[in-house]
């Protein structure tokens, strides 16, 4: 696998940035976003990866980063039988070369991601959104898209037709913070001065043990 | 093709006027509106059909109208809390959609070899009961589809059946949720073992039933035969997996080529099309149910008493008896329940192949005790996707037949 990552690595050249093996089972490339359709193109052309598949492509959220979008492409080989992960990086205005040219299969796959995350895919001749209502506004899988949503349909008896309305919840959505002190975290809230104290007595008595 | 006949419709004015005619059979490509509420539809598919006459010039198929957001709802579940969502994408198969999710998480957690025998071979076996609770509904909806009413009849005496084996293990007929990372929920109760091995061997002589009617009906072949064609190469070009790639002559199967669980242990075999038509997804799976049966059969050979689940209580819950003793059992328990357990940082794509093909899990964790992202690969979305493909130029009746044999589901298309 490592050798395989080292291969396509020295045929793409500056296209594939970074190489790394998930957990020792999974083949990940880092990939420059401008040169993605020929790397792809070259990974399923070539005998030596003949990605016939591509299986998945999603976006990913990270709204901490200055390109906040991960597209995550998972590639398949009948062949060979391997597979590989191609990340891209980009934010809510750079477009993403489409790979729909390359395999068509990903032309839904690059629609969703649109409608989820709002990433921009150039190229892609069917910009429609896919899985969200008609005339939804928003992308529902950004991490800053809240759960429930901001508008919801019920039917109007008087007006004899669906309505939207903006959500009205009789309690709050409650998300709790279960990342609590079982086992691992060794200071409680509030318990610092005692672990300072305990911190500055064990340096005193380190040296002499 | 007179003009009147086509379009249905009384001619304005008089109909002697030969401009007038001509108009209207320029009118003729027309836009039917199929679904979301047709019975062919399988669900709530919206599919906008371009008709040159009855003759389907594109198709475009609008999904979504099932979205629940289940993606975005495992974000704030934990992992234990997420599982039942997988229930709920393809109703039809329920422990395949919890297959993918366990062994996912597993291999985040690092425990995937650790998982006990017992708890293998009952996963094993549910899963191949489940493709042939998966391919019973689907090829007999499918004869339904195609004008056949006696497969749905009588097959679904046979669902009945398996599905009180999934009553038998989880409590509930569809919604088990009795695949859990580490194993399974609880043992099998006693005597189910038997009650699978007496349903086996009835089934073969069900299977020759259903053949009968359909294999050699005059009525069925003509309605599938050469219809909605995919040659191997389109297959792959349009991301097929499952029984339609196998059907177009790919001879994969991730139980052979990626074997996970217990299918390396396994002896079967993969029944692979010629022509990739309608018929061949059909023979595909009917021949898949023989598979299935014979591995059934073989899990439950194989099968030995022993722990359903890893010991480790961080990840499973502690026995109701320790609980009542132990203050540890009793604080594992809660805290297994309310704060879940926490998977280490990472990302996979955790692959099974599932009665309509692959299903993928790609998830990524923070090392927290919820995911931080879930990608749920449908196998249904991408055989969909190729509609257009394959329906083009094909009559209206045969986009049903084709919809049938891709045998979609919205459960997990829409997620």
């Amino acid at each position: 696998m490592h050798e395989l990552g080292a291969t396509i690595a020295a045929a793409a050249g500056p296209a594939v940035q970074e190489v790394f093996v998930e957990r020792g089972q999974e083949l990940v490339l880092r990939a420059t976003r401008e040169m993605i359709v020929p790397l792809m193109a070259m990974l399923r052309d070539d005998p030596r990866f003949a990605f016939e598949q591509v299986m998945d492509i999603c976006g990913v959220d990270y709204p901490e980063r200055a390109e906040r979008f991960e597209v995550v492409y998972n590639l398949l080989s009948l062949a060979l039988n391997q597979r590989v992960r191609v990340i891209v990086s980009t934010d809510e205005a750079t477009p993403v070369p489409s790979v729909a040219g390359v395999w068509p299969a990903a032309t839904w796959y690059e629609r969703e991601c649109w409608d989820m995350y709002g990433v921009v895919f150039a190229g892609l001749t069917d910009l429609r959104r896919l899985l969200t209502d008609y005339g939804f506004e928003g992308h529902p899988l950004r991490k800053d898209f809240p759960l429930t949503g901001h508008v919801e349909v019920r039917y109007d008896e008087e007006r004899k037709q669906v309505v939207y309305e903006p959500v009205a919840l009789t309690q709050d959505f409650r998300n709790f913070d279960f990342l609590s002190p079982w086992e691992g975290m060794t200071t409680l809230p509030g318990d610092e001065k005692v672990h300072l104290i305990r911190g500055e007595r064990g340096q005193i008595e380190g040296p002499k043990a | 093709m007179s003009t009147e006949l086509v379009s249905g419709l009384p001619l304005p004015g008089g109909s002697e006027d030969s401009g007038h005619h001509q108009k209207l059979f320029d009118a003729d490509t027309h836009t039917i509106n199929f679904g979301p509420q047709h019975p062919a539809a399988h669900g709530v598919l919206r599919l906008i059909l371009e008709m040159k006459g009855e003759v389907v010039e594109r198709a475009d198929p609008h999904i979504g109208l099932l979205h629940r957001g289940t993606e975005k709802l495992m974000e704030y579940k934990t992992y234990l809390q997420a599982m039942p969502y997988m229930d709920r994408l393809d109703y039809v198969s329920p422990m395949c959609m919890e297959h993918s999710w366990v062994l996912a998480v597993e291999k985040l957690l690092g425990i995937e070899n650790e998982v006990p025998e017992r708890a293998r071979w009952i996963r094993t076996m549910f899963a191949e009961l489940t493709r042939i609770l998966n391919h019973l509904l689907n090829v007999t909806t499918y004869a339904l589809d195609v004008g056949a009413i006696t497969p749905s009849l009588w097959g679904f005496e046979q669902r009945e059946h398996l599905l009180e084996f999934y009553e038998a293990t989880g409590g509930s007929h569809y919604h088990v949720n009795y695949f859990r990372a580490g194993g399974v929920a609880k043992d099998l109760p006693a005597g189910l073992e038997d009650r699978i091995g007496k349903w086996c061997d009835q089934f073969p002589a069900f299977l020759d039933d259903l053949e009968g009617l359909l294999t050699n009906n005059r009525i069925f072949k003509q309605r599938t035969v050469d219809i909605g064609v995919m040659t191997a190469e389109q297959a792959m070009a349009w991301g097929f997996s499952g029984p339609c790639l196998r059907a177009s002559g790919c001879a994969w199967d991730l139980r052979k080529s990626q074997p996970y669980e217990k299918y390396g242990e396994l002896d079967f075999e993969i029944p692979v099309g010629v022509h990739g038509d309608c018929y061949d997804r059909y023979l595909v799976r009917m021949q898949e149910m023989r598979q299935s049966l014979s591995m059934v059969k073989q899990c439950l050979a194989k099968i030995r008493p022993g722990a359903v689940k890893i010991a480790d209580n961080k990840i499973t819950p502690p026995t109701r008896g320790a609980m009542k003793r132990s203050m540890e059992s009793l604080i594992h328990h809660f805290k297994l329940y309310t704060e879940g357990y926490h998977v280490p940082a990472g990302a996979t794509y955790t692959v099974t192949e599932a009665p309509k093909g692959e299903f993928g899990v790609y998830m990524i964790a923070d090392g927290t005790n919820r995911p931080y992202r879930v990608k749920i690969r449908a196998p249904g979305y991408a055989h969909l996707q190729a509609m257009e493909a394959l329906s083009k130029g094909h009559m209206l009746a045969d986009a049903v037949a084709i919809i049938g044999s891709l045998d979609i589901v919205f459960g997990e298309i829409d997620r």
